[in-house]
């Protein structure tokens, strides 16, 4: 446990900003083109589908306009960013020691070997579109489990791949969506089979490091019936002169009577557009849980999503979503109630500070036919000043009569009373401040591991004493 | 040790204390007693710091240094301590990160050592059953749900932690049952040393009996207009305060 605190103790807002150098970028090409396409596929030894899967969805990329709601993204040049590079010549690895020293460096300042071997089962660190570093404890793979870095499971598992990939989220979901589809590289394959139990977490940790470099990780996750698992990911980006975006895609597959639990801090740089999406399809009586943290970033898009397919099945979200100065944090939760009841909880958490937009994005769909359907939702905002901004914009469509709803919002502000208790104690205002936060995500905090749950307060207190005190 | 002169403190524009003067020497017991809206409340709020009082003049001095100007955070750190009639509460934050942060800071600005995190557990657990409070209680949301003497248990709990050299106890006595008012105010007599001083402010003489004060003030219309010793407190018991109005009266006309 001292291992994993002093790595958080040691994490700083300059060690996460603070690029390393990168002599292999100088060849990466910036702006896509089906040129850029073919030579990322055949770079990769991909079969010939996935090829075609990438050129398709280039042209319905091409096709598509950007999203004509939300945040504003005209800032985004999308020919200015490269969409593809790895470094060097390295490849997928699963001995620490084999990773290049400077490789290595950006990790262990990210604590992820520490991380791995006091709590994880094992785990897959991306760096740029290439795996270095992957892992999974032997227990786990005897009892049939994989955990693989997605290109890798392409070479290794096409068949499952095929049957899985992009059937989620399609290329046609939306225009990030269909770039993904054309460019991405590298991230985690789960398969947890048939009524296995993967007790501890398997862990990825995912960092983007080069000038307007595009992150376009796929994480494909099928958990058959009855298994149980659960995944955290974290991201942190560097900071760089240029925008970059991020356009990751997760899919889960949760079959009959499985569980799942899907955590992520995501903590990219200010200048990255985090347009990320998340999307679960939940079979007969099964679980899917987000536990999501969104800190860094300029602008965040992100709205994990819960289809309840079969009768009974579950979804909870819980989120928390900081924005400070210049940022804005425009998350939220989709849950679409498809079975009989179906069941989900809402609850998201927002903090505004120093001018920073948080906005609770919003969609509960109830299909005719969902009878007995339950969902909550619950969204708490806390403004930290009188310059901050905070909303909220839920959609309800509601198809069945036979349902129970409940949807809460509320705004608050610091209270000036609590402060000056906290501060009667000889508490600073500072600290008093990071501790109200802290309390006020408390509830979310409690369900991550509890490395994630220490970080997580970390970062928010780095955000906290960063820009300033608090008007 | 606490020397207040002269001092006048308004809240969004009503003026408040006209002129309190208040000397507490160390090891004292001052009782403060008034009828309601006599500004006792306000006066342990302006001592303690409270950023929506102003003071428009005088002085409150602590260990010979002027302590208007600073926040409540240097006030305590520099041994000021308030117990308030009203604790805040404070959800997700839990008693035990609380009172670890709280006495971790003062420790520091008072030159003490770091806090050892064992011991300090230790001790939270023995002053909780002390008070006749479950271990498990500092795993709770301070303050959050607490009942009444839960929530005053507490703040004399965090008194005895801090180690204040002046603390100033706001209607602690309010809102207590018989037994309640009996360790609430049994805390209180254990942290009564020789050096530390305490203000009680009351609005009745009832826990006047658990702890003895040496001074007694009567505070009316924003100002001490009469001291005297213990008597002075039965007197108010059996009388109550109009025989004190006509006083006031002719201090302030």
């Amino acid at each position: 446990m001292t291992v994993t605190l002093d790595y958080i103790k040691n994490l700083n807002r300059t060690t996460l900003d603070d690029a390393n150098s990168s002599e292999y970028v100088n060849h990466a090409k910036k702006g896509l083109s089906r040129e850029v396409i073919v030579a990322i596929s055949k770079d990769k030894n991909e079969p010939e589908w996935m090829l075609e899967h990438r050129l398709n969805s280039y042209d319905v990329f091409m096709s598509k306009a950007m999203p004509n709601w939300g945040p504003d993204l005209s800032l985004l040049d999308l020919e200015n960013i490269i969409y593809y590079a790895r470094p060097g010549e390295v490849v997928s690895s699963t001995k620490w020691e084999d990773v290049p020293a400077e490789i290595k460096n950006t990790f262990e300042r990210l604590g992820i070997p520490e991380a791995e071997r006091k709590y994880l089962a094992g785990a897959g660190a991306q760096y740029e579109s290439q795996n270095v570093y992957h892992r999974l404890k032997e227990e786990y793979g005897k009892m049939g489990v994989i955990f693989e870095d997605m290109d890798a499971a392409l070479q290794k598992y096409p068949d499952l791949v095929k049957q899985y990939f992009m059937k989620c989220v399609t290329m046609h979901d939306h225009k990030f969506a269909a770039l993904h589809g054309a460019v991405w590289s590298g991230g985690t394959f789960i398969f947890i089979p048939e009524g296995v139990n993967v007790d501890k977490p398997l862990q990825a940790y995912f960092r983007m490091n080069a000038a307007s470099m595009g992150q376009f990780e796929h994480t494909l996750i099928i958990i058959e019936k009855g298994g149980q698992g659960s995944y955290i990911e974290g991201c942190s980006a560097p900071k760089y002169e240029n925008p970059s975006i991020h356009a990751g895609l997760v899919e889960v597959f949760v079959k009959d009577g499985a569980r799942f639990r899907y955590s992520s801090v995501e903590n990219w740089s200010r200048n990255t557009y985090n347009l990320n999406t998340k999307r679960a399809i939940v079979e007969k009586d099964g679980t899917i849980e987000w536990i999501g943290g969104n800190l860094g970033s300029g602008c965040t898009m992100l709205y994990p999503c819960s289809i309840l397919k079969g009768d009974g099945a579950r979804a909870e979200h819980l989120g928390i979503a900081f924005a400070n100065k210049d940022q804005i944090q425009d998350t939220g939760a989709k849950v679409i109630h498809v079975g009989a009841r179906t069941t989900s909880t809402v609850v998201m958490k927002s903090i505004s500070k120093a001018g920073g937009v948080s906005v609770y994005r919003g969609l509960l769909k109830i299909l005719k036919g969902a009878k007995g359907a339950k969902a909550q939702v619950k969204c708490d905002a806390l403004l930290l000043d009188d310059i901050s901004v905070s909303d909220t914009i839920p959609d309800m469509q509601i198809a069945e009569n036979d349902v129970s709803i409940g949807h809460e919002a509320k705004v608050g502000r610091i209270s000036e009373e609590q402060l000056f208790y906290l501060m009667s104690r000889g508490i600073t205002e500072d600290e008093a401040m990071a501790m109200i936060v802290n309390g006020f995500i408390e509830p979310i905090v409690k369900a991550m591991p509890l490395e994630y749950a220490v970080e997580m307060n970390r970062l928010i207190e780095m955000e906290m004493e960063s820009l300033g005190a608090v008007g | 040790m606490l020397s207040i002169t002269n001092l006048h403190a308004s809240i969004n524009g009503t003026q408040i204390l006209n002129g309190v003067n208040l000397t507490v020497k160390s090891g004292e017991i001052h009782a403060i007693m008034g009828p309601n809206g006599s500004g006792k409340s306000t006066l342990s709020h302006v001592l303690m710091g409270h950023p929506l009082y102003s003071v428009s003049d005088g002085s409150i001095m602590l260990d010979g240094e002027e302590i208007i100007g600073l926040k409540a955070d240097k006030r305590a750190q520099r041994g000021l301590f308030l117990a308030f009639q009203y604790p805040k509460e404070i959800p997700g934050v839990s008693v035990s990160s609380f009172l670890k942060t709280a006495v971790a800071s003062v420790r520091k600005a008072r030159g003490f050592g770091e806090l050892n995190p064992i011991e300090f557990r230790k001790k939270l657990r023995e002053k909780l059953a002390e008070f006749g409070l479950k271990a498990e209680f500092m795993n709770r949301s301070i303050n959050d749900g607490f009942s009444g003497g839960e929530k005053k248990k507490v703040e004399i709990l965090q008194m005895a932690l801090l180690e204040p050299k002046v603390a100033i106890l706001d209607e602690t006595d309010s809102g207590l049952d018989v037994d309640a008012l009996r360790v609430v105010s049994e805390g209180i007599n254990e942290c009564a040393t020789a050096e530390r001083s305490f203000i009680l402010i009351t609005h009745y003489q009832r826990i006047l009996h658990y702890v003895k004060p040496h001074v007694v003030h009567i505070m009316i219309g924003g100002k001490i207009v009469m001291t005297g010793g213990r008597e002075l407190s039965e007197k108010i018991e059996k009388e109550g305060y109009d025989w004190l109005k006509d006083k006031n009266q002719q201090h302030t006309v």
